[in-house]
């Protein structure tokens, strides 16, 4: 039975989750209010929050400084890039682990997380130098095969619970049909877990788009992608707030619109299978 | 008929892009630091390519420890990512020393490498050669409020000694009006607190290391420098002195919050700049102090350029050095901007000249800072090393930053200076015997 929600209890929980969304929201707001100020403004002590006078000059030094789309089309490419290739990856090898289950199974999946306990900067200097043999150094092919096996592990974990939701007997039921494996997993399997992917895919392309100690490692000036366009506003000798915040609200602002226009899925995506 | 003039068009159209292609066969990408001058000279490259129309410039343009470890790690490696690099005075020893730099001979001769600042030459040449070339040339002095060094009823001497700084901080420090008598570096890292702290402590005659390379923090300069700099913050500094850089210290100074700040001479146009600082027309500046042991607390820093060892384009990135590093470049600078934005600290013949001098008021102070430095023998008693406020060895950076946090932790009340230099005096023992300088 479900338990009745008073109107004060409704409102101190709409009050708080309005609070903590203020609180997590407010840095990237902060960031935005600072783009548009003067440098002087940006350290003004107190702060200023919307009283100031605003302007569009750290954007246009942005703009006239760095080539900015060649930044955020890397960036589009390696994220893309490498997400695309680990689903392709990613979908098949979750598919045998959720429905076809070694005895080992769940030893190779947290082989597969513990991956990621590895500090990145522990394997810095042997990538480099594969890199730097193969031609691969500040290459945009480098970095997606970079990223797509540094998230792999995590598509592959997320795609194995989603899976692990989905009925196997309705994939039986499509095998008596007839169904090949490439059918079941293309026709039947793929369709039903659409949440679970497209918030797979999207929340990849976050991480990869985020990524900041390989991109900025592995380019220089070809692949280098909007992390390395961020780093090159911080200053240690000068004020540089304003013309960084511009920057990364540039930077942030394409990853943020897709978020926001696919909040729905990706919502649905990370609950799916959380209620039953 | 259509068909071939088709086929012409196409091939007029390939040779286009043929001829486009060899008109640029090499690119030179250069990596660089964000500062306003290594901006201005991205701004102002196409005076470079329009002479050179054979070379295309490509930035790279990252913040200065992100360079360091970016070039570090790919000079390290024979990465091959970059044929130009700006690095520090730190650096520029280091690396010719392991064959990672191209000696820079056999320059263009109207280039006139004699011009350079002897101080700033020196800290870029081994065995007389010179490995880098200096783009911008800083040391560090006293920059103050004039307005309240007379409210309170002193004059700042050119060049003052510690105690008058002392009585100085004490006597313009208002914490109830937020004004702190002293503004200096607390953050810890070792081209943070550590290059004033270790500045500072030559000119108490202190020293990192003996001539044999063992550590000195138990030293009674040590114990000195280090207590006065915790009076001196403790007392009469800003709150959150132990979280204050470069930056943080700049914003105090701009906001009138600070009484003296002793930083970076490049800090003189910041504070002066009407439309960033509140008080522009109120600063003053001075040498950096002393006490009177013939060494001075100031430091000597250069960010130059340099060409990686196995570079493709020696030729071509020599030619671009020449250029930025040249005479010419300050007069272009001079002409697009103005004589106050040329690159400082590099050359004799910008501090004889009129213009400049009349544009720059800081301009003589910076010169006689940087010539108060020598980085070949920078504290009182003799030492293996060179570097003023740093240590010229590969382990320095480690250890420098591990003293850092030591003296920062200090500031922030989380131990004693006695307790900090022990703690300094023991990892920097530790480190300096597993890196085999002392058994």
């Amino acid at each position: 039975m479900a338990r009745a929600v008073t109107p004060r209890r409704k409102a101190i929980n709409t009050a708080l989750a309005w609070g903590i969304g203020i609180l997590i929201f407010f840095p990237i707001l902060w960031t935005i209010l600072t783009s548009f100020k003067t440098e002087a403004q940006a350290i003004a002590d107190p702060p200023l929050f919307l009283n100031f006078d605003w302007t569009l000059e750290n954007y246009v030094t942005v703009q006239e400084r760095s080539n900015y789309f060649r930044h955020f089309w890397n960036s589009v490419v390696i994220s893309v890039g490498s997400t695309l290739i680990g689903l392709l990856i990613a979908v098949p090898a979750a598919w045998a682990m959720a429905f076809v289950p070694g005895r080992r199974t769940k030893d190779v999946l947290m082989w597969m997380l513990s991956t990621k306990m590895l500090p990145p900067v522990g394997v810095l200097v042997p990538i480099y130098l594969i890199f730097r043999d193969t031609g691969l150094l500040d290459s945009r092919i480098g970095l997606v095969i970079v990223l797509t096996l540094i998230n792999l592990p995590i598509i592959v974990w997320m795609l194995y619970t989603y899976f692990r939701e989905i009925p196997g007997e309705i994939l039986e039921a499509a095998r008596m049909d007839g169904a090949g494996l490439r059918s079941e997993i293309l026709y039947v399997l793929t369709p039903m877990a659409v949440p679970g992917i497209a918030s797979t895919l999207l929340l990849n392309i976050i991480l990869a788009w985020n990524e900041a100690f390989w991109t900025l490692n592995l380019t220089a000036a070809n692949a280098a992608p909007l992390t390395a366009f961020i780093a090159s506003y911080s200053s240690p000798e000068g004020l540089f707030y304003a013309k960084l915040s511009a920057a990364s609200t540039m930077a942030i602002a394409p990853i943020l619109i897709m978020g926001w226009f696919s909040q729905k899925q990706l919502v649905r995506g990370l609950t799916f299978g959380a209620v039953k | 008929m259509k068909t071939l003039t088709r086929a012409l068009l196409g091939a007029t159209a390939l040779t286009g892009a043929a001829a486009l292609a060899s008109a640029q066969e090499t690119t030179l990408t250069i990596a660089t630091v964000n500062n306003g001058d290594m901006i201005r000279m991205q701004g102002l490259a196409d005076d470079f390519t329009a002479q050179h129309p054979d070379i295309a410039l490509e930035w790279v343009t990252l913040e200065e420890n992100v360079l360091r470890q970016r070039v570090t790690q790919d000079i390290a490696t024979s990465g091959g990512q970059f044929d130009i690099m700006t690095i520090g005075t730190y650096e520029v020893p280091i690396w010719a020393n392991q064959d990672w730099l191209v000696a820079l001979e056999g320059m263009p001769e109207d280039w006139n490498q004699e011009d350079f600042l002897p101080a700033i030459a020196d800290g870029l040449s081994v065995d007389g050669t010179l490995y880098a070339a200096p783009f911008y040339g800083e040391s560090s002095m006293v920059m103050y409020r004039t307005d309240l060094m007379e409210a309170a009823g002193l004059e700042m001497p050119e060049a003052p000694s510690w105690d008058f700084i002392k009585e100085a901080a004490a006597a313009m420090t208002d914490k109830e009006a937020e004004v702190y008598g002293i503004c200096l570096r607390g953050k810890a890292g070792w081209g943070e607190n550590m290059a004033f702290l270790t500045a500072m402590a030559n000119s108490y005659g202190a020293r990192w290391f003996d001539e044999n390379w063992q550590p000195q923090f138990d030293s009674e300069a040590w114990a000195a420098a280090l207590n006065d700099y915790l009076e001196l913050l403790n007392n009469y500094g800003p709150p959150g002195a132990a979280n204050n850089g470069f930056n943080e210290n700049l914003a105090l100074f701009q906001q009138g919050k600070c009484g003296m700040w002793i930083d970076a001479t490049v800090a003189a146009s910041f504070v002066t700049n009407p439309s960033d600082s509140t008080v522009a027309d109120s600063v003053g500046f001075a040498l950096a102090p002393d006490n009177g042991l013939g060494k001075r607390g100031n430091w000597l820093w250069a960010w130059s350029l340099a060409i990686p060892a196995g570079t493709d384009d020696e030729a071509a990135a020599k030619e671009f050095i020449a250029w930025a590093t040249g005479q010419g470049y300050t007069e272009l600078v001079a002409e697009n901007e103005g004589w106050a934005n040329v690159p400082p600290g590099t050359r004799t013949s910008l501090y004889e000249n009129e213009e400049y001098l009349a544009a720059a008021p800081f301009a003589e102070m910076t010169l006689e800072s940087i010539n108060a430095a020598d980085p070949t023998s920078p504290t009182v008693d003799p030492v293996p090393y060179t570097g003023v406020q740093f240590v010229a060895i590969p382990e320095f950076q480690g250890i420098g930053t591990a003293v850092g946090q030591q003296f920062s932790a200090a500031l922030a009340g989380q131990m004693s200076a006695e307790q900090a230099l022990q703690s300094a005096q023991q990892l920097t023992t530790r480190e300096m015997t597993r890196a085999g300088y002392i058994e």
